[in-house]
C-alpha cells in the first residue's frame, strides 16, 4: 500500500501508460487526447457555425467517457493517493526557476505564478493561461494529434509524420521554455 | 453499461499521469530544459513497449476482445501540416505545463485556473477548422 502513495519512478509509470495504450486497442478504440477537442466543440454546437463540425459527434463518445474517467482519476489521486506533491525537481531546474522570480518551486503539481486565482484574475495570468490552451488546441489539431496520439502512439507505430510532429514539439518547447518564459517572468 | 470499461480505462489512466508527475508543470519544465531524465524515461519506456505492441497487433498475435485484427490509423503525411503544428503545440505545451489529457486530470484536482486553459484549447481547435484552408498542409 506504501507504494500508492509515494511518487512513481518513470520505469513504473512508462509501462503503466503503455498498458492504457494496450487497453484502448484491445477494447477496439484508439488512443489520442486531443480529438476530444474537437468533439466536445461539436457537443457544444460549434456545427451551427462551422460545416466541419456537424459531424455525428456520439461515435466518439467512448473518447469523451475516458476523458471523463481521466478527470475522475485525477480527483482520486488528489483525494486519496497524493499526501504530499512535493516534486523531486533537479537542483538546476530549481535554480533556474528561482532566478525567474518564482517561490515554492516544486513543493505542488502547478506553480502559484501561472496557477493561483491571483494570477488567473490579472489580464496578463488570464491571457497566459487562455493563449496556453489556445496554442496547445490548434496545434494539436493542425498536427492531427498530441502527446497521445503521435509521441506515443505514432512514435511506436514508426511514423515518419509524427516524428516531424515530435520534433515540432521540441521546436516549440524548448523556445518557449529557454526564450519566452524568461520574458514572462 | 457498454461505456463503463472506458470510463475505468480513463480513471486508470488519470491516476497512472498523476503519480508519475507527467501533469506537474514542473516536469514539463524541466524536461524542455533537459535537466531530468524523468518524462524522457516516462515517454521512451512507453514508446518502447509500444513498438512491441503495434508488431504483435500487426502479426495478428494480439486480437481484440472480440477477437478483430487491431488496425492503427495512419497518421496524415506532410512536412507543413506536422512540422508548424506541432511546434505550436510545443509553445503551448510548455506554457501551460500540460498538453490535452493532463489538463483534463487537473482539472479532476479542482484547479479552475486550468478550466482557462481547457477553453483556450477548445477554442484553438474551433479556430483551427475556422483558418485551415489558408494554411500550408
Amino acid at each position: 500500500m506504501e507504494f500508492l502513495f509515494q511518487p512513481w519512478p518513470w520505469y513504473i509509470t512508462g509501462p503503466l501508460i503503455a498498458l492504457i495504450l494496450f487497453l484502448l486497442y484491445y477494447l477496439g478504440k484508439s488512443f489520442g487526447v486531443s480529438s476530444n477537442l474537437e468533439t466536445l466543440c461539436a457537443l457544444g454546437g460549434a456545427g451551427n457555425f462551422l460545416e466541419y463540425f456537424k459531424f455525428d459527434w456520439k461515435k466518439n463518445s467512448w473518447n469523451l467517457v475516458f476523458l471523463v474517467g481521466a478527470v475522475l482519476g485525477g480527483f482520486i489521486s488528489y483525494q486519496w493517493l497524493t499526501p504530499n506533491e512535493a516534486i523531486a525537481l533537479s537542483a538546476a531546474t530549481i535554480q533556474d526557476l528561482s532566478t525567474l522570480g518564482f517561490e515554492n518551486i516544486g513543493t505542488s503539481f502547478l506553480p502559484d505564478e501561472i496557477f493561483s486565482i491571483d494570477s488567473l484574475l490579472t489580464v496578463k495570468g488570464f491571457f497566459i493561461l487562455l493563449i496556453a490552451g489556445f496554442l496547445v488546441g490548434f496545434g494539436a489539431r493542425y498536427a492531427g494529434g498530441c502527446t497521445s496520439g503521435h509521441a506515443i502512439v505514432g512514435l511506436s507505430n514508426l511514423e515518419f509524420p509524427s516524428l516531424i510532429s515530435v520534433i515540432g514539439f521540441f521546436i516549440g518547447g524548448v523556445f518557449m521554455t529557454w526564450i519566452i518564459l524568461p520574458i514572462l517572468f | 453499461m457498454r461505456y463503463l470499461k472506458f470510463l475505468l480505462v480513463g480513471i486508470l489512466f488519470g491516476i497512472i499521469l498523476s503519480k508519475g508527475e507527467v501533469i506537474s508543470w514542473y516536469r514539463i519544465y524541466e524536461m524542455f530544459k533537459f535537466q531530468s531524465f524523468h518524462m524522457f524515461g516516462v515517454i521512451g519506456s512507453t514508446v518502447a513497449i509500444g513498438i512491441f505492441l503495434m508488431i504483435l497487433f500487426k502479426k495478428g498475435i494480439i486480437k481484440t476482445y472480440w477477437n478483430d485484427t487491431i488496425r492503427v490509423a495512419p497518421k496524415r503525411k506532410g512536412i507543413s501540416r506536422n512540422l508548424l503544428g506541432g511546434t505550436i503545440f510545443g509553445l503551448g505545451w510548455a506554457l501551460a505545463g500540460a498538453c490535452p489529457g493532463p489538463m483534463f486530470i487537473l482539472l479532476g484536482r479542482g484547479s479552475i485556473a486550468i478550466g482557462i486553459v481547457i477553453l483556450g484549447a477548445l477554442i484553438g481547435a474551433f479556430s483551427y477548422h475556422s483558418v485551415k484552408s489558408k494554411l500550408p498542409h
